[in-house]
This record gives structure tokens, C-alpha cells and sequence, in this order.
């Protein structure tokens, strides 16, 4: 009984605001509410990927909205010079070099995730407003390229559905594959639950904890370039601002533990989804911003009330 | 002298799934060394807990200084005049000397103010008067261990304490730290305090102590005076003639011309190791006899890759090793069950399936996929062959009693097909039937070619297992025992030799 509610906790949280919103939000099942859902959830969604597999090691990576504020400029500023793919790739490129300096000083060198991601999460942001000099760059104002590019967040496939769900899409099931099909997956859970026993058994935990931290960069440098693109402006101090935050949310929620050993995919993407249900039943019901934070923190700290009963 | 200032008396202590206590008795005079002895597990740091307040006791009567105790916190013992002096100081470190000196209890002058002055000058004094001149107002940890613990026995002494008690107090002191130590353990005594000492070193047992006392999986075994015992006799009430009635099987040693796997030349390690020769053959069981501290644990982690040798060559096959981590060693055909299973063995909540194949998923992939077939039969394989009881493959793994966990990290070298398994004491904490299974197993890995170096604290499992046992001692070499020559005895006399031929002289 008690194990039939740990692993459905998520989903039935998910269920009652869906109820919740059928019953008293106008509008809830309108396609164009959908839409929104997908457009906005997708940085979290992506950052939320890598951080779930960083999490399930037993550390953490604040450094995510930075590494997309980076990613975003950095896109925006090769673009006109380079053309659109190579900038991109350039973009993501960087996005991994700072992950796998996170993870050596993690993995290698033993120091603390939480003080590591912090001073990177203030040093890229210093970096992508330096890349930008300080003024927000527009995409209408960099010719063909820019247009490009602000189709990545504005298209809609068959004209309907956003283009963001393929990115998240893809994300999902990359990591969800490697999680539960692959030789990493189980080295990186092995790893996150005891890391002396994996050691002693051949892992080697530098090189998994180095291509976890990538992994999340890289995955920050993706939902950094596809936010740039929504807005159609890479701005070097609000781009991807809180992201870490939201992302750390929605694994939590999804009952990833902390305290790492054990990755859950589905639940992140259900972490995220009903942190997004929040937002929306407020905003759809003219409830302030404020409160809905409330509310944010409320589940996040149920989350952790819950894992809490799973340990015991 | 005679008066009894300690009396523990048929004390009893439960945690779930063992009994680490049971009646146990422990008599400490006034002014008195006394030695708490045994091996890993023998139940003396539960007593010490116990005593001091840590844990409750489920049975049994403390009489401290005439009357009855039963401390609930080790605050309340230390009021009582118990005061610990642990491995792990638990001083503040970037405090300086007289703060930690006078931690809780600061003087305070006329305004209520904390008086540094007098403290400063109260602790030089302390501290002079054991013959300890340093100066004060630095930081703890500006100084070396030794000092550190001198200042932990001053506090201890200023709070007048009435029993002091040392668990390890030496362990990472060199000898001319010891004997300050010692020398400062001696005015305690002249002081009339009373102090516990635990150790493994035998030497400092015999030097310092006026009495000890001995405990086998917590149990009392007995109390000697110090005249009475020597080294041997000593050993031999530690790790005890064992219960279990299987019997040497062994007969002749049959691999004087078997090809020898793995050989150690001068290897030494830090303070554990200090020129270690040891050559392990192909199919041969060889035993790692000494106490704990011997360097028996530290030689099987240079050997494995977890520890780096400073000195020395270490061969495979005859050629150089060059093993510089644990993926190296398991590279060339090594597997290692260590002591500890639940910190360094098993990975808590994977299942017993990953647990079997961690190792080896590295090799049972295509293109980094889990090949989950032959995963599955693999693990059926090894839960059936070597009798692991578990609901189901997919069972997390701390949910195991300890002998299926062990068998499970038996599993997990063997799927490998290994040339050498390294097993630190691999029936440690496991009931007899999984234990005579877990033995027989290894003569089967004998059988078929695979060397086995197997280290344990229990002479009656290395005389049964064993084609041959070597002996090590304060990280030396100091005997080796074959065929007919293995028996209990020999193996506790060579043990105990060791120290008589030379550690008497620079004692």
C-alpha cells in the first residue's frame, strides 16, 4: 500500500491539478493552452534532464541558467559571422567545456558540487554579459540568421504544435535511455549511492562524474539557445535567470532523492509539469505571480516529506 | 590502589539482528592501566559507548567512584568524572590551545566577562606541569596530533576527571610521540586517575598496562594482570580456539613448482608497510595472518591499486605490474571482497542484479547498451551456483542478510573469471551455515586455478583454508607456515614472535 503511494505520488499530484483545472479554469483545454505549456516548459524540461542525472550522483549544478545565458549570446554573436549551425554547435561546444570543468573539480579533485556550480553560475553570468557588452541583442537586427534562428522558438509544426517539443522530446528520451539501457546509466547510479564500492568495483568515478556535469551543461547550452530564440533576444543578464532553481524543482518533485543513488526520468518531467500546472492555474485564475510561488514552495517542500518516507 | 573505582557488571546491549554485548563484566581500580582487549567486533567500543553514555545499556549494573551510574549523555559521564579521548579528537581545531583547554567552562573576570589573561596563564600551567611547553595562544591544529591529544588529556585532567579513557591513542603517533604520551599516562596514574586504554599495538599493551581485559564477540573472556600473561597467551584469548569443528583437510603443499601469480618485492607504504616480500602462487590458497594494524589490510590495497606503494615492485605474471587504480588491478584478473561490505562493497540501493554486475558490465555491452540477456542469465547463474536466498534478482541489496550480501560480492569477482580474489576477512559477521558454504566455495576456486589471498582475524579459518600462511607484523614479514606446520598454535606463537626477537630492545 505504502509503495503503491510512493510511486504514484507524483502522478496523482499531477491528476489533481488537472482536475482541479477542468473543473474551475475556463478555457484549460483549448489547444492554445497546451501550446503555452510546451513553450514554457522547455528550458526546464532540458536543464531538468541533465539535472536529474547530476542529482542522482549525489550533487548538484546551479550553474544551468548561466550556462544558457552564455549559450544563448554566444549563438547570437557567431551567428552573423558564421552562419547558423556552427554557432550553435560553437554554443554548445562551450556550454560543455564549462561542464566538464565542473566535473574534474568534482570528480577529480573531490570539491564540493554546491561551491563549484556556484561560482560558476556568477562567473558564466559575468562572462555572457561581457560576450554581449551589456546591451541585449535583438534578433530582427541580425539580417537573414537572426529570422533563422527566431523561427527555432517560434515555429510551429503542421502549424500547430511548437517546435520546442522536439527538443524536449529528444532530451527525454536520451536521458531516459541512458538511465535505464545503458552501462553509464547504471556506473552513474552506482556512483551517486555509494562512490567508494563503485570505485573498488573498476568505475571510474572521475570520468562518470565529468561526463554527468557535461552532460548537464550541454543540455543548459541547448534550452539556452531555444529560449534566446522564443524571445528572439539573447540578453546576457536575464537569459535563463532562476532556470536552475525550476530545474532543481522539478527533480525534486519528481522524487529523484538528493541524496543521488537512484535517477527517475518520468518523475522529472512530471516535477515539471505540475510545477507549470501551478503557474497556469494561477495565471488562467487572475491569481497574482506571488502566490503562485507559494504554492511552488509548498509542493517542493511536500516532495521532500514524502522522499523522506522512502528512506525510512 | 586496591580500591575499585569502576565496576561494569553483566551488561547487555542489543542492536537489531545482533547481540553486541552479553554480560559482559569490566573492573577498573583506582590509579590503574587497564587494557580493553579484542579484536574488530569483540564488543569494546560498544562497552566504551555504553559507559560513557552514547548508547543505553538493555541490562546490567555501573558502579562509577561507589555509586550507581547510568549516564544517558556523555555530558552527564563527563559531569561524573568519565572523560574520552577518542581517534577522532573532538576538539575545535582553529581554536587556540586555551580555549580548547576551557571549552564550556571559560573563566570569567569580575564583569562577567571572559578573562583571556587568566586562562592564558591557567593553561600554561596545566600544560607545563605535564611537561608540555608550548605556546598557548595558537591554534589547535598548528600543532601535530601528539600535541593535540596532550592538550585533549590536560582538559581531561583539569576537569578532574576520574577515568580517562583512550581508544587508539597511539595510532598515528611515532614511537618517540608514544613514549611522551606515555610518560604523561604515567603521572595520571601517580595522579590516582584511572585510565582505559585501547590498543592493538601488543608492545605498548605490555609496556604501559597493569592490567587488562579481554572480549570475544561480546563476550567477557576474562581479567588478567600483565604478569600473568605474555604475548601468546594474550593472542591466544583474543581470537580464541574457534567453535566451529571443521577440520584441516588440507594434506601436503603441492605448489612448490606452480607458477607464481603475483610477487611483492621490498613494498612498503606509508607508516603500515614497511618492506613487504610476499609471492602468491597459481591455484594456491594463501593466508594473511597478524592483528589488526599489522599492515594485513594496507597490503591488500597496494595490491588492489587503492593505495599507492612510496617503495618498491610489484610482479603479475613475473612482469611489472603497474597497477595505479582498482579498474587496473580487476584489468589484469584481480577481484577484492573487503573488510568493510556495507561502505565498500555493496552499492546500497542498486539490486542484486547490478550488484552481481557492476563489474562486469563493462565487457557485457554492445555499443554502451546493456546486453540484459545475458546479464540475466549470468545472474541466475552465480544465485543458484553459489546459493544466494533473495525474493528476486531485482531485490535491492541492503535488504540481504550479510552472508547473502557477501556471497552476492563473491559473485561479483567470479562472473569475471579472476586469476587472484583477494578476501579481507570474508565471513565476518555471517552465521555459521553461510560460512562453511562461503569456505567451501573458495576451496573451489582452488581447484580450478584461481589464487586466493585471504586475510582474516580467526586463526581456526586460515588453519582450515589455507596451503600456506605467511605472517606479518607492524608491516614486515615475520613468518610462514606450510603444510603440517599449520596449526592454531604456530600461527598465534609466530604471531606473537615477532615482537620478542625485536620489538623488547627499542621498547
Amino acid at each position: 500500500m505504502v509503495k503503491i503511494k510512493r510511486d504514484y505520488i507524483q502522478i496523482a499530484m499531477l491528476l489533481f491539478f488537472v482536475i482541479l483545472n477542468s473543473l474551475f479554469t475556463p478555457n484549460f483545454f483549448r489547444i492554445g493552452n497546451f501550446n503555452n505549456i510546451i513553450t514554457q516548459m522547455c528550458p526546464t524540461i532540458l536543464c531538468g534532464m541533465g539535472m536529474t542525472l547530476v542529482i542522482s550522483t549525489g550533487g548538484i549544478d546551479i550553474s544551468v541558467g548561466s550556462v544558457m545565458a552564455m549559450a544563448g549570446v554566444l549563438t547570437a554573436k557567431l551567428m552573423p559571422v558564421t552562419g547558423l549551425v556552427p554557432a550553435v554547435m560553437a554554443a554548445l561546444a562551450a556550454s560543455v567545456l564549462v561542464g566538464c570543468f565542473a566535473g574534474i573539480m568534482v570528480g577529480k579533485l573531490r570539491l564540493q558540487a554546491m561551491v563549484i556550480t556556484l561560482g560558476l553560475m556568477l562567473g558564466i553570468r559575468g562572462l555572457a554579459q561581457v560576450l554581449c557588452g551589456g546591451r541585449d541583442i535583438y534578433f530582427n537586427k541580425l539580417g537573414e540568421t537572426g529570422k533563422a534562428l527566431s523561427l527555432w522558438g517560434t515555429y510551429k509544426i503542421g502549424g500547430q504544435i511548437p517546435v520546442q517539443i522536439v527538443p524536449m522530446a529528444i532530451a527525454v528520451l536520451l536521458v531516459w535511455i541512458l538511465v535505464e539501457k545503458t552501462v553509464l546509466g547504471r556506473q552513474i547510479q552506482a556512483v551517486g549511492d555509494n562512490i567508494k564500492s563503485s570505485s573498488l568495483a573498476g568505475i571510474n568515478t572521475s570520468l562518470v562524474l565529468m561526463i554527468v556535469y557535461a552532460a548537464s551543461s550541454m543540455f543548459a547550452g541547448l534550452a539556452g539557445i531555444f529560449q534566446a530564440a522564443k524571445v528572439s533576444v539573447a540578453a546576457g543578464s536575464s537569459l535563463g535567470q532562476m532556470a536552475e532553481l525550476d530545474a532543481i524543482a522539478a527533480v525534486v518533485i519528481g522524487g529523484t532523492p538528493m541524496s543521488g543513488g537512484k535517477a527517475s526520468v518520468s518523475g522529472t518531467l512530471i516535477g515539471a509539469l505540475i510545477m507549470q500546472m501551478i503557474t497556469l492555474t494561477c495565471v488562467m485564475n487572475n491569481i497574482p505571480d506571488q502566490y503562485a510561488q507559494v504554492f511552488k514552495a509548498l509542493m517542493i517542500v511536500f516532495a521532500v516529506f514524502i522522499q523522506r518516507k522512502q528512506v525510512k | 590502589m586496591a580500591e575499585v573505582l569502576l565496576a561494569m557488571e553483566g551488561l547487555e546491549k542489543t542492536f537489531p539482528g545482533v547481540r553486541a554485548l552479553r554480560g559482559v563484566k569490566l573492573t577498573v581500580k583506582k590509579g590503574e592501566i587497564h587494557a580493553l582487549m579484542g579484536e574488530n567486533g569483540a564488543g569494546k567500543s560498544t562497552l566504551i559507548k555504553v559507559l560513557t553514555g552514547i548508547y543505553q545499556k538493555d541490562g546490567g549494573t555501573i558502579i562509577f567512584d561507589g555509586e550507581k551510574m547510568d549516564a544517558k549523555t556523555p555530558m552527564e559521564a563527563n559531569e561524573k568524572g568519565i572523560s574520552t579521548i577518542y581517534q577522532e579528537l573532538n576538539l575545535v581545531l582553529f581554536q587556540t590551545v586555551y580555549e580548547n583547554l576551557f571549552l564550556g567552562r571559560e573563566l570569567r573576570n569580575k564583569f562577567g566577562a571572559i578573562d583571556r589573561k587568566g586562562m592564558i596563564a591557567e593553561a600554561e600551567k596545566i600544560l607545563k606541569h605535564l611537561g608540555i611547553d608550548i605556546d598557548v595562544t595558537k591554534a589547535l591544529n598548528y600543532y601535530s596530533t601528539a600535541i593535540q591529544q596532550m592538550v585533549a588529556i590536560a582538559r581531561a585532567i583539569s576537569i578532574r576527571a576520574k577515568l580517562v579513557i583512550m581508544d587508539e591513542p597511539t595510532s598515528s603517533l611515532d614511537a618517540q610521540e608514544v613514549q611522551v604520551l606515555f610518560g604523561i599516562i604515567r603521572q595520571l596514574k601517580e595522579k590516582g586517575i584511572s585510565v582505559i586504554f585501547i590498543s592493538h599495538k601488543l608492545d605498548e599493551i605490555f609496556e604501559i598496562c597493569d592490567r587488562l581485559t579481554v572480549l570475544k564477540d561480546g563476550e567477557y573472556v576474562g581479567d588478567y594482570d600483565i604478569e600473568e600473561l605474555d604475548q601468546f597467551r594474550l593472542i591466544s584469548l583474543m581470537v580464541g580456539k574457534n567453535t566451529v569443528t571443521f577440520e584441516r583437510q588440507k594434506q601436503g603443499y603441492g605448489f612448490a613448482d606452480a607458477n607464481p601469480i603475483v610477487s611483492m618485492n621490498h613494498v612498503r607504504q606509508g607508516m603500515r608497510l614497511n618492506g613487504i616480500d610476499l609471492e602468491i602462487k597459481q591455484g594456491e590458497i594463501v593466508g594473511l595472518a597478524g592483528l589488526l594494524g599489522s599492515g594485513r589490510m594496507e597490503l591488500a590495497q597496494v595490491l588492489f591499486g587503492t593505495r599507492k606503494p612510496d617503495a618498491g615492485e610489484i610482479f603479475w605474471w613475473q612482469k611489472p605490474a603497474q597497477i595505479h587504480s582498482p579498474a587496473d588491478a580487476i584489468k589484469k584478473g584481480m577481484g577484492f571482497c573487503t573488510e568493510d561490505r556495507k561502505e565498500e562493497g555493496i552499492i546500497p540501493h542498486l539490486s542484486v542484479k547490478e550488484n552481481i554486475t557492476i563489474a562486469l558490465l563493462p565487457r557485457l555491452h554492445s555499443f554502451g547498451f546493456v546486453k540484459t540477456k545475458e546479464q540475466d542469465n549470468i545472474v541466475r547463474t552465480y544465485i543458484e551456483r553459489l546459493k544466494i536466498k533473495t525474493p528476486a534478482p531485482e531485490q535491492e541489496i541492503c535488504n540481504l542478510s550479510g552472508g547473502n550480501q557477501q556471497k552476492v560480492l563473491l559473485a561479483r569477482w567470479l562472473c569475471m573469471n579472476p586469476q587472484l580474489m583477494i578476501l579481507d576477512e570474508p565471513t565476518r559477521g555471517i552465521d555459521i551455515g553461510a560460512k562453511a558454504e562461503i569456505e567451501t566455495l573458495i576451496q573451489e576456486l582452488s581447484q580450478s586455478g584461481i589464487s586466493v589471498l585471504m586475510i582474516s582475524s580467526e586463526i581456526a579459518e586460515l588453519e582450515r583454508n589455507c596451503d600456506r600462511i605467511v605472517v606479518i607484523r607492524e608491516g614486515k614479514v615475520t613468518g610462514e607456515l606450510m603444510d603440517a606446520d599449520i596449526t592454531q598454535d604456530n600461527i598465534m606463537a609466530t604471531i606473537a614472535k615477532g615482537s620478542e626477537s625485536e620489538g623488547r630492545g627499542n621498547g
